[in-house]
């Protein structure tokens, strides 16, 4: 029952951090592209999967336009049975979406959005060339639920040169100002070809102890204002967890479409090439190597609150007892405050989330 | 076998000086090998010392020389290693000849090793025939040369052959010389036999092929011979000469003669340098005078870099000891480190020679820890310990007298850097003795410089601070006392043995400084904060800090990639392979080597 993911490579315009595959925006691109994904997904049709969510992510798929949304939607719908309250998800940039997009949308199916807010600091998102404003993020949103929409995420980035506690906190009440479900928060990585690594040097960004303190201060306070850490980025009102990522940390199917999407299925990680023409040209799927086993389980699991469960490893995996029994060894390794542990649980506190690689390294050194 | 037909000789002379190409000239002159078969310098014929131009075992060959008066002369030529790590490989040569032929570069003239090797050959008795070479070289000057000799070795010298071994100029008249000028051997055909031992070689076939120089007596095939210092006996299976490209088997070996004994012998350490060939059933009263037992000068451990190499490396040092008897090593561990071995060699040269060969021959990644000497530590008890590895290092409390070796050393070298080798040696504890002008612009500095301040870098430091003129000679000479302390290094709490280091303590904190501020690059930060010190005695002299991560960068796991975040674990995992855990702290091996490397 393999969740679904589109990936969508089109951006009016390249965010100055971010390495992923984009092509500027062109009616006859995403044309071809919305009837080569339609082809691949009917071609589904004879399977008889289920599907427990649908998720569109890029680039930015709002940049479709309502028609070619629905078009592949319907693709979808038709080749997998998709389950009663589905999820299915659309990533929205405030720039272009207005109430009609959002009621098109709705009638179309999707029935959660997410809006890239990042910031609900003027300078900040001048900063990160979003181009769009505090004010057109909160329209968005506004058009959004005005559109039938109930379940919304919003995205807020962290470590931003020149953040403070005080423009963080800021941009953490605006957003939470707007009542999202859902709210999701990144710390800026400078990813090697972008613009944003030529431009700022380390002495220019947050150093490690700000870095921490903002992580800290911010999971702290979403969860006073009551959206619940789930997972080391991920917070939400009760209910409200993102399913379909969901599926990435329990590491369970999903099927990516579009270039540069992944997927894991029947125990295989592969993907589509991150090339627009290529998968314009039929090109087939590349192959990433086996997946599921114990050790990729658990690297997942640690990301999420609820941690590695004994129970569940032990029906998961031939082995699952002695392999968490192993991995339960390695908690000695780390220092007190990181984790929470017991014979049947091992997850990563806040502290933990802080340091995850380290810890998560740790946990699994032996395997 | 008409003796007074024979010539036993060597040469000798600072390296680089022509004695390797006088040699080949030689040859051809005897036409023992054909000219289209010459590789220059047969007789060096290990790649090693092809490329560093250097002599390291000694080889010997028979040629005949048919001279201007119609005789067939048998030359024996031994060659000999130049380095003063070999000396005593180099005695024993000469005490197989009655003569040596000292080259001295016609430009360059007397350097070190010309003056160490010439009181060898004195000392051992030889006739001198000193040969000018070089003579083709612009800034040849025979006659200052000449007179350097005179004056310095005191032996005649204004008729000696000017020669160029490169051009093949005039290497006739040394021939010529060699015949006139050195005296044949003596000895007695039916005296109780005496043969010295002045090299062997491991062969898979014949077992060690032990050269020889027949003092008295006589040996054949079938005769029963004695080792006379090492004890053990063997059986003669074959008698020979040593020809340029092979053996030639003959019936048997006379006084005066320079050929090969194999015997089936199993083990080059049967077979020692300088000790005394006899026959069981009539043996010689007393051996021939000069024999030694070969002791290890400089240490160090070898580690091989990927433990699974272990047996490898045993394997590889076994294979190297067949043909070195000076080659020592035992098995030792280190927390740090592992399975490896601590190694004795001659010198410096030496172990560079071996770890080279080790590494190229038997292809295997190596950790070398850095040279040490033997210490002699007195204890309470009045017991004198000879300390070679630090974690033999006796508790400080019951130390009364600590002692290193010493070494007398000469430095020659253009007296404009004078001051500059005088700044060296007393940066490396050097005691001045005196200094002498070996002619107007050059000096012979004469220094008293701890063994264990020169075995690392000094000739390199010495030949970068005079621009490369300086050559360098020294002799050990004895222990004096030292204040010696142990240095020790802890992570997180917890002393490392392999990083123990036992120093002079004028040295001990720029030492320690350099080798936390190492450890601190390169031990990777982890979840917790790491104290690395450098103590002697348990008193804490340097510190540094390793910071506990406190943010690490999330990998992304966007749209169902998780390639990243795998990746990153793939990583981590290859970086613990190599850790090593000293208490609760990883490790890596570059942190060891970084300390630890000989070649900083």
């Amino acid at each position: 029952m393999p969740g679904i993911y589109i990936h969508a490579p089109f951006c009016d315009g390249k965010c100055p951090y971010c390495d992923f595959y984009s092509l500027p925006v062109s009616k006859e691109r995403m044309d071809r592209y919305t009837d080569k994904i339609t082809e691949q997904l009917l071609r589904y049709g004879e399977r008889n999967l289920s599907a427990p969510t649908v998720y569109f992510g890029g680039g930015t798929p709002s940049l479709l336009g309502a028609r070619r949304l629905d078009k592949i939607l319907d693709a979808i719908t038709k080749s997998f049975s998709l389950e009663d309250g589905a999820e299915i998800t659309l990533e929205a940039n405030p720039r272009t979406v207005d109430k009609a997009f959002f009621s098109a949308i709705h009638k179309s199916g999707f029935n959660r959005v997410s809006i890239g807010l990042q910031s609900g600091d003027e300078q900040e998102l001048v900063l990160l060339q979003r181009r769009h404003t505090v004010q057109s993020a909160a329209e968005a949103v506004r058009n959004a639920r005005a559109g039938g929409f109930e379940n919304l995420s919003v995205d807020l980035m962290l470590a931003l040169p020149g953040q403070t506690k005080e423009t963080l906190g800021r941009s953490i009440d605006f957003a939470a100002g707007l009542d999202p479900q859902h709210v999701s928060a990144y710390i800026l990585k400078i990813e090697g070809r972008t613009p944003f690594a030529a431009r700022y040097r380390p002495e220019n960004l947050p150093d490690e102890e700000l870095s921490r303190e903002l992580y800290l201060f911010m999971a702290e306070k979403l969860e006073n204002l009551g959206y619940s850490q789930y997972e080391i980025s991920n917070f939400a009102k009760k209910g409200y967890e993102g399913r379909h990522n969901l599926l990435y940390w329990h590491c369970e199917e999903y099927l990516g479409f579009g270039p540069s999407s992944h997927s894991f299925y029947e125990g295989r990680r592969f993907f589509y090439p991150a090339d627009l023409k290529m998968f314009l040209d039929g090109t087939s799927l590349v192959s990433d190597g086996t997946g599921g086993e114990f050790e990729e389980y658990a690297m997942l699991a640690l990301r999420l609150t609820e941690g590695l469960g004994r129970a569940v490893c032990a029906k998961r995996y031939a082995k699952g007892t002695e392999l968490f029994d192993a991995v339960l060894e390695n908690t000695k390794k780390c220092p007190s405050g990181l984790l929470r542990a017991d014979s049947e649980h091992i997850s990563l506190t806040k502290e933990g989330f802080a340091v995850s690689n380290a810890v998560i390294g740790t946990l699994l050194s032996s395997f | 076998m008409d003796k007074s037909l024979i010539r036993n000789f060597s040469i000798v002379a600072h390296i680089d000086h022509g004695k390797s190409t006088l040699a080949d000239r030689i040859l051809e002159q005897t036409k023992a090998v054909a000219l289209r078969d010459m590789e220059n310098q047969i007789l060096d014929n290990m790649d090693l010392e092809r490329e560093r131009g250097i002599t390291i075992k000694a080889h010997a060959v028979t040629l005949i020389y048919t001279a201007k008066d119609g005789k067939d002369y048998v030359f024996n030529l031994i060659d000999t290693p130049g380095h003063v790590d070999f000396n005593y490989e180099v005695s024993r040569s000469l005490a197989a000849c009655e003569g040596a032929v000292l080259v001295v570069d016609a430009s360059q003239g007397i350097e070190a090793q010309t003056l160490a090797n010439t009181y060898l050959a004195v000392d051992a008795g030889l006739d001198i025939l000193p040969v000018l070479n070089k003579i083709d070289l612009p800034s040849a000057d025979p006659e200052r040369v000449y007179r350097e000799i005179e004056d310095i070795i005191g032996i005649p010298a204004e008729d000696a052959p000017q020669i160029s071994a490169k051009t093949g100029v005039n290497i006739e008249e040394v021939m010529e010389r060699i015949v006139t000028d050195i005296p044949a051997p003596s000895g007695d055909d039916d005296a109780p036999l005496q043969a010295l031992i002045f090299d062997s070689f491991y062969d898979s076939y014949k077992g060690v092929i032990v050269y020889v120089r027949i003092k008295e007596g006589t040996v054949r095939p079938g005769d029963t011979i004695r080792m006379m210092a090492v004890g053990s006996e063997f059986s003669v299976v074959e008698t020979g000469f040593l020809r340029a490209t092979s053996l030639e088997p003959a019936e048997a070996l006379y006084a005066g003669e320079v050929g090969y004994i194999t015997a089936s012998i199993k083990d080059v350490r049967q077979t020692q340098v300088g000790d005394t060939v006899t026959l069981a059933n009539n043996p010689a009263a007393e051996p021939l005078a000069g024999y030694r037992k070969v002791q290890p000068m400089v240490f160090c451990g070898i580690y091989p870099a990927d433990g699974a190499h272990y047996t490898d490396l045993r394997d590889a040092l076994e294979k190297l000891q067949l043909n070195d008897a000076s080659l020592t090593f035992e098995a030792e561990t280190s927390i740090a480190l592992g399975f490896g071995f601590r190694c004795g060699f001659l010198g410096l040269l030496h172990m560079e020679i071996i770890q080279e060969r080790l590494e190229r021959e038997y292809n295997l990644d190596l950790v070398t820890t850095a040279p040490s000497v033997i210490y002699q530590i007195t204890v309470a008890n009045g017991e004198e310990i000879m300390i070679d590895n630090p974690t033999n290092y006796p508790d400080p409390g019951t130390i009364v007298g600590a002692k290193e070796p010493i070494t007398d050393a000469h430095i020659y070298a253009p007296s404009e850097f004078v001051g500059n080798i005088m700044e060296l040696c007393q940066e490396r504890r050097g005691v001045f003795k005196n200094m002498d002008y070996l002619d107007t612009d050059r000096v012979d500095i004469h220094y008293e410089l701890p063994l264990n301040e020169i075995i690392y870098d000094f000739f390199d430091a010495l030949k970068s601070r005079t621009r490369g003129y300086a050559s360098f000679d020294y002799e050990l000479v004895g222990y004096h006392d030292s204040k010696l302390v142990k240095l020790d290094i802890m992570i997180a709490g917890e002393i490392v043995d392999a990083l123990s280091f036992i120093i002079h303590s004028d040295n001990a904190y720029p030492r320690a400084r350099k080798m936390v501020e190492k450890l601190k690059e390169n031990i990777p930060r982890q979840l917790f904060e790491i104290a690395i010190q450098a103590c002697i005695g348990g008193k804490i002299i340097a510190r540094e800090t390793v910071k506990a991560v406190r943010k690490d960068v999330l990998a992304k796991c966007y749209g169902g990639d998780i390639t990243r975040k795998k990746k990153l674990l793939e990583k981590q995992k290859e970086g613990k392979k190599r850790m090593r855990q000293i208490g609760s702290v990883e490790v890596p091996q570059e942190a060891f080597m970084s300390v630890l490397k000989l070649d900083e």
